[in-house]
């Protein structure tokens, strides 16, 4: 039974599967239908997860499901055309193509969607039919580690689908803005698939506000292909309002030659977020960089977990965490890197550092390495610590103030995973917000 | 400028300095010798006012003020200048950046209007030069990668550019080659002027050739046990330090 919530809410999980699969569902490929009916059983005999699962150790969900959540699966009749505001969202001024997915579904109308064939940006439920959508959509995934993804896998009924054509190059960032402005207290389930074709090049951004006045949790699901020589920059602005509570499941499969760059900014602001990022490289010479910085602050949990599987040989991964916990926030790493026999000539590194900017935050971090190859170069860090006292001191011997000291050591911290960012105004934009987050603040 | 009265300090219970006196006047320039671990760096340490060290017995007074009461930025703004032996990489701040944010807090505490983007270009421009200093360091990130020699060097660049009032050189020379060593030595024979004051910590009477000390002291189980002209740092040199060890214990007993 599902112990880690109230018995309302699990009813109306079942309720909603049993209307769904009734309605809805129904029309779905048979496939599918199966698929769900699997991943819905799955999550009954799990539940949302606890402390006793190894994965969810140090993050416990239960707080942040107490709620009088409402799945809503049919929003179009509720949304009766009132469009949402979209005046507040972190990132806005990027530029990029603008694609705003207002309570799930998107609103072509606000929206600058690209004007090319090359790139299709539609909703899932129209994509069933595409060439390779269902058999990407339902790539098989470990449900016990993932209880939200096997919850997501039987219930969603919206999301988005990207597809870049082969060896197509788009000129700007296409940034996913996902925003809610419901008045109930919302449980989402949100969907994304995206396919970068063969020698394909582009940059996704994506954002999530919600300008309700009530608890927000999303729980989102992205599976991405990447296939042989594209080159797919991934970036999550992790910042808004304190009503959110989200996971993040991403499922990157990269095929060879290819790269794949994901860059994920957490910063005070979402009471809870969970990012699981899980890459496989099924094939030769691959490049996966992993960049992630989390800047927590008041009550806040952020917790990262990453798995890196080298699955060929000749492919470089390359993983940099770096944490400011503040106030009375937590942060959880835990970065696992899986070399399989047959992947010799493996590049792997990772590392993870932290600062505790208060007595009352902390962190925990967790490398873990399981490299079954011979030839393979790996590497790994993991350090918790306090600002260097000597650097401190030799800037006030200088004339700067301790304050003033503080934070140059800290935006210096942060920073070295700021400038890994390619995309120069989208660093500019983190930098800003890195030192606007971490000036004035008082250890 | 400086008045070192009777100073102890101790460092985690255990006491490095025992009974300091030093007087040093504005254009002087003092020199402090002794063997390792005799609390040289202690000293200098102190001055800067680094927070490991307790001052335990005795005062310290700068240019009339208590400077055992100012913290470690206030000393710098009010004019002293510690050139670390051992300065430390601070990777992602940038050497150009922090100087200026040093200089212009510096310039606040003493109520002078900050530098032009213009004025610190040609100050930078200009001591770059008066110590030799390469311009690619200038806008790297604090000492990160830098060899032993560039370290000291970086050091007395910034010396020339924040213009203290009394600068303690603690082991400038060591780690630097002759020729740098004469390039240091002519930088600071410069900047050196009525007006500031100099205490140069030294291992080696090497440097003394170059920058010619009004007063020499030999600080040996820290005490000063001997001071005297610059002849006495030849005379060190000569005979090495375990003369004068002997010398302060016996007096001690
Ligand atoms: N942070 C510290 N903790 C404990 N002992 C220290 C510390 N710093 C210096 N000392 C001790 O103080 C003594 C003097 O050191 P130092 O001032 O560095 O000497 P010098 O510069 O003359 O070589 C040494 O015995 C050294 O071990
Ligand atoms: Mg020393």
């Amino acid at each position: 039974m599902l112990a880690q919530v109230d018995t309302d809410f699990q009813e109306q999980i079942t309720n909603t599967f049993e209307d769904l699969s009734n309605g809805v569902f129904s029309s779905e490929p048979e496939s599918l239908q199966n698929w769900r009916k699997e991943a819905f059983s799955a999550f009954m005999d799990l539940g949302f997860p606890t402390i006793k699962n190894e994965d969810w150790k140090y993050t416990n969900v239960k707080p942040y499901l107490k709620s009088n959540f409402t799945i809503i699966p049919n929003l179009q009749e509720i949304q009766n055309g009132i469009p949402a505001k979209t005046e507040n969202f972190f990132g806005k001024e990027l530029s990029a193509y603008t694609v705003y997915v207002v309570n799930g579904k998107i609103n072509f109308e606000k929206s600058n969607v690209p004007d090319t064939n090359s790139v299709r940006i539609q909703e899932i439920s129209e994509s069933y039919a595409t060439d390779g959508f269902l058999s990407r959509l339902k790539c098989k995934r470990d449900y016990s580690i993932n209880p939200f993804l096997a919850l997501n896998n039987a219930l969603f009924t919206q999301g988005i689908y990207i597809e870049v054509e082969k060896n197509f190059q788009l000129d700007k960032p296409i940034h996913l803005v996902h925003l809610s402005d419901l008045d109930q207290e919302y449980f989402q389930l949100a969907k994304n698939v995206v396919i970068a074709r063969q020698g394909s090049h582009f940059e996704l951004i994506e954002s999530v506000e919600n300008t309700g006045h009530n608890n927000f949790f999303r729980n989102a699901s992205t599976e991405i292909l990447v296939e042989p020589n594209a080159t797919f920059n991934h970036y999550k602005l992790q910042k808004g309002s304190e009503n959110i509570r989200m996971v993040e499941h991403t499922e990157v499969e990269q095929q060879a030659d290819s790269q794949y760059n994901n860059y994920t900014f957490t910063f005070p602001g979402y009471q809870f977020v969970r990012n699981n990022l899980n890459l496989a490289l099924t094939g030769s010479n691959i490049e996966s960089h992993m960049y992630g910085l989390y800047l927590t602050g008041g009550k806040q949990l952020v917790d990262n977990h990453t798995l890196v599987d080298h699955q060929q040989p000749h492919c470089e991964s390359n993983q940099l965490y770096k944490g400011i916990m503040m106030d009375k926030s937590r942060a959880v790493f835990n970065g696992k890197v899986y070399v399989h026999p047959i992947a010799q000539i493996t590049n792997a590194f990772q590392q993870n550092n932290n600062i505790l900017f208060s007595d009352n935050a902390s962190v925990y971090s967790k490398p873990q390495l399981e490299i079954f190859a011979d030839d393979v170069k790996c590497s790994h860090g993991s350090t918790i610590g306090q600002l260097d006292p000597e650097a401190l001191f030799y800037l006030r011997a200088r004339g700067i103030s301790e304050s003033e000291g503080r934070s140059l050591l800290v935006n210096a911290f942060a920073f070295d995973v700021a400038e890994k960012i390619e995309n120069p105004e989208i660093r500019e934009l983190l930098e800003n917000e890195i030192s606007k987050t971490m000036t004035g603040v008082e250890y | 400028m400086l008045k070192i009265k009777n100073l102890h300090a101790s460092v985690e219970g255990n006491e490095i300095l025992k009974g300091i006196d030093l007087d040093i006047k504005p254009g002087e320039i003092h020199a402090i010798m002794g063997p390792n671990g005799s609390g040289k760096s202690s000293l200098a340490s102190v001055l800067a006012g680094k927070e490991e060290y307790e001052v335990t017995e005795g005062s310290i007074e700068f240019e009339g003020k208590d400077l055992l009461d100012m913290d470690p930025e206030i000393r710098a703004r009010e004019g002293i200048f510690l050139a670390f032996q051992y300065p430390v990489e601070i990777p992602g701040v940038s050497n150009i950046g922090f100087l200026k944010t040093a200089i212009n807090d510096i310039r606040e505490h003493r109520q002078l209007p900050p530098l032009t983007a213009k004025e610190f270009l040609q100050r930078t421009k200009e001591r770059q030069k008066l110590v030799d200093f390469n311009s690619k360091l200038v806008n790297r990130s604090l000492n990160e990668g830098f060899s032993g020699g560039e370290k000291k060097r970086n050091e007395i660049f910034q010396l020339a550019m924040l213009e203290p009032k009394l600068a303690i050189l603690d082991e400038t020379d060591s780690g630097l080659d002759i020729d740098a060593l004469r390039i240091v030595a002519d930088g600071v024979n410069k900047i050196q002027s009525e007006n500031n004051a100099f205490l140069i910590i030294t291992h080696y009477q090497r440097l003394l050739e170059y920058i010619v000390p009004d007063i020499v002291h030999v600080l040996a189980g820290g005490k000063i046990v001997k001071s005297g002209t610059k002849e006495l740092a030849l005379e060190l040199e000569e005979k090495g330090y375990d003369w004068l060890k002997e010398d302060a214990l016996n007096k001690t007993v």
